[in-house]
């Protein structure tokens, strides 16, 4: 298979309608299509959010929008498909596929990736995955409702969820997601290994393409096991095998292991390339070089193997021997140390800088401080102890969605609006990016800082009416005031909808280079051409982050320019 | 290089490896984690549970013995395809290319019977852990040796082509790098489902 895939295609003006937009194999139109099922799956998983929250704070009353109530069988299917269609089909696509297709061979100097038609393939199968996944919420029984993470014995038989066809199209469609992203990730990989432009060392990539590659790595290596498992959930739905029914001689806990194996190298999938680009964007905006660019790439290499051996503090109270409670909790603890080594670093750049306050900066400082404090409430949840208390309580929805929260839309957010000039060649406007963030950034802490509260306060998590329990009844209030936050929250993306669309046609043209960064994206037009270099790839002097250097006739070198004389050479 | 034609800053890959390579070896490593997750899965079981192998001696050591050779000697003829490339003879790449495609189906062939015959006999995957990791496992590998039969056919076309051997030939290597991993698998599978 990989010599067709990876023969070269030739790079003329692409011609006509379905070879440019739709069938295309130029990178940077394939992050365009990524680009556009994540926001659609953003929108679509954003509503789902409403809904949800609308039933917890008014439980089983007439959804606005949605113009009636729902049961609790109908909310288990839209907290399920909230959890899989934000972490598969948002995060991924748009932090890894979207930014990692647009800017890997932009950043090493490369006319595309590795595999072009391997390329246009994962993002075709991820189309399909889209579909089955749309498609199994109108078939009898409806969409899946055993949670995101899919744990039997409720995902194994359709009578425990009285999901039928659902599940199995749940199954088939994360299976295919799986398969884009193998695709992706064996391009993500060999492309930054192969394909760079001369003078372009290892350590002179930019810290995004680092973030990618590890993070494609660690995708690699960890979804092998859940793709068996999910071979064997659709024999025991399909064939009556017991791989994880107890009667038969099989254990639901092996799926909880074989899940989580994968689930929680997983976050790190979503988390690198969102911090890769707060990295990009804090050094440009800064006006300062990363501080510790090595540290940084080993601190990710150190933590992208922790992260294999983490995987059991989901489990504390699953019934797993408590005598392994221990080693995890120990391993858990120590992956925070190479984070926090990084989150030091990125202060670090900070400090003293000449910092710039755009848009996509004020995403990054956001982001990386909303990260920051899900980082430490982990560290609870991380904890054997504390965990068997607060565990499957509001406390840990709290906790994932402050890391998650910040590293696929903020981090995101900062990705979209720092390199929106160079993929589609016009500037987005500041003023609305700024109310945009500051919508986002306050309503996120007025929803999810409470939302620790509640968790504290005893409310479980996969509940769908709080109001039959007479204890949580003085959290009801606070569960109010949290889902109209969450409305604001959503309605602060319209002055991003609004911005990107309207930007595409009517903002201010981009120049080649709209915020003096060094890296390779900002020596080409505006959008690139196709081939990406008018004429010919530029080749790289010096690492990146040429910023406040002495010597200097403006406060950056570009990589592409050989230090001035005078410049101290830096690692 | 290759591409010595072009720019020196274009083009020439980065490493000594081709692409194509790097590619499949990452793929490659990736696939071990499916059988790997599945093999360890299935130890795990078999320790917790004595006499959970109980049915092992319905499977044929015979015919699991035959099915090992002649995954074996279709490495054989696939190493030969490869070498017949570097050697320019296009008369045994494709004898050995078909006889390595021809190996494959009689694999599965064999596999076909030793399933229609569990069957039979009412050993179906429900029946118990063990045979829901047989079928699991074995039916998992036969994809993968279905795949590489589709992948060997395809490049039997390719090289069929005028001037398709000199510009197609070497896809013979991944195919090969492909093959030799599903064969590996067997080996590991093989003691595990077949020798109490």
């Amino acid at each position: 298979m990989s010599e067709t895939l990876a023969a070269p295609v030739e790079h003329g003006e692409p011609a006509g309608f379905w070879r440019t937009y739709v069938f295309s194999t130029d990178h940077k139109m394939i992050a365009r299509q990524y680009m556009f099922i994540a926001l659609f799956w953003a929108a679509v998983g954003g509503f789902f959010a409403y809904i949800i929250r609308w039933q917890l704070a008014h439980p089983d009353t007439d959804i606005p929008l949605l113009g009636r109530p729902i049961g609790p069988e109908e909310y288990n299917a839209f907290v399920t498909m909230h959890g899989t269609i934000m972490v598969f089909f948002v995060a991924m696509p748009l932090l890894l596929a979207s930014f990692g297709n647009f800017l890997i061979p932009l950043m090493i100097g490369a006319r595309d990736m590795a595999f072009p038609r391997l390329n246009m393939l994962s993002v075709w199968v991820l189309a399909l995955a889209s579909l089955i996944l749309i498609g199994s919420f109108f078939v009898e029984g409806g969409a899946a409702s055993a949670g995101w993470t899919g744990y039997p014995p409720l995902s194994a038989k359709p009578a425990y969820t009285g999901v039928e066809w659902g599940m199995d199209l749940w199954l088939l469609a994360l299976a295919l997601e799986f398969g884009s992203f193998l695709m992706g990730g064996i391009n993500f990989l060999v492309t930054p290994m192969n394909m760079r432009t001369r003078g372009m060392g290892f350590f002179r990539m930019p810290l995004f393409v680092w973030m990618v590659m590890i993070a494609s790595l660690i995708f690699l290596l960890s979804v092998g096991p859940l793709i068996a498992g999910a071979v064997m959930l659709l024999l025991d739905r399909n064939l009556g095998t017991s791989f994880f029914m107890a009667p038969g001689g099989g254990d639901p806990l092996l799926w909880q292991h074989l899940f989580w194996f994968f689930g929680h190298p997983e976050v790190y999938v979503i988390l690198l390339p969102a911090l890769g680009a707060m990295m990009e964007v804090m050094t440009t905006f800064s006006r300062k070089t990363i501080f510790g660019y090595r540290p940084i790439i080993i601190a990710v290499i150190v933590a992208g193997g922790l992260s294999f051996v983490v995987w059991a503090h989901h489990q504390f109270i699953s019934g797993l021997d408590p005598r392994l409670a221990t080693p995890f909790s120990v391993t858990t603890i120590i992956i925070s140390v190479p984070f926090a080594l990084i989150v030091f670093a990125l202060l670090a750049t900070l400090w003293r800088g000449s910092i710039r306050l755009a848009t996509p900066m004020w995403f990054a400082v956001g982001g990386l401080a909303v990260f920051i404090f899900g980082g430490l409430t982990g560290i609870f949840n991380g904890s054997a102890a504390v965990d068997i208390y607060i565990h499957d309580t509001y406390f840990v929805v709290a906790h994932f969605h402050s890391t998650l929260f910040s590293s696929l839309f903020l981090g995101g957010f900062a990705a979209i609006y720092y390199w929106y000039p160079k993929m589609f060649g016009r500037m987005m406007n500041e003023a609305l990016g700024q109310l945009h963030f500051w919508g986002t950034f306050l309503f996120f802490l007025a929803v999810f800082v409470p939302m620790h509260l509640v968790g504290v306060g005893g409310m479980m998590r996969r509940i769908a009416n709080p109001g039959q329990y007479e204890f949580l009844a003085p959290l009801a209030g606070l569960n109010r005031m949290i889902t109209m936050s969450t409305i604001f929250l959503l309605l602060s993306q319209f002055f991003f909808v609004f911005n990107f669309f309207w930007s595409m046609f009517r903002g201010r043209p981009a120049p080649e280079n709209p915020w003096d960064g060094t890296t390779l994206e900002w020596t080409t037009l505006s959008p690139p051409p196709h081939g990406n270099w008018p004429g010919e790839v530029p080749r790289v002097y010096h690492p990146p982050y040429g910023y406040g250097l002495p010597g200097a006739s403006e406060d950056w070198v570009p990589q592409h320019r050989p230090l001035p004389s005078g410049a101290a050479p830096r690692t | 290089m290759s591409t010595a034609a072009h720019a020196p800053a274009e083009a020439a890959e980065s490493t000594p490896f081709p692409s194509a390579k790097l590619g499949m070896w990452w793929f490659l490593a990736s696939e071990i984690m499916v059988f790997g997750g599945l093999i360890v899965t299935y130890l795990l079981f078999r320790m917790a549970g004595p006499g959970w192998t109980a049915d092992i001696h319905h499977n044929s050591t015979l015919l699991g013995t035959i099915n090992t050779l002649v995954l074996l000697t279709s490495s054989f003829t696939m190493v030969e395809v490869h070498r017949a490339r570097g050697r320019d003879d296009e008369r045994r790449f494709r004898l050995n290319l078909a006889l390595t495609i021809l190996l494959g189906f009689v694999f599965l062939g064999i596999k076909g019977v030793e399933y229609a015959a569990h069957i039979r006999e009412g050993l179906v995957p429900a029946k118990s852990m063990f045979w829901a990791f047989y079928f699991g496992m074995t039916g998992l590998h036969g994809l993968h040796v279905a795949g590489g039969i589709v992948a060997n056919a395809c490049l039997y076309a390719a090289a069929a082509r005028p001037g398709g051997f000199a510009r197609y030939g070497h896809r013979a290597e991944m195919n090969g790098l492909y093959w030799h991993f599903v064969d590996v698998v067997w080996i590991f599978l093989f003691p595990l489902l077949y020798l109490g």
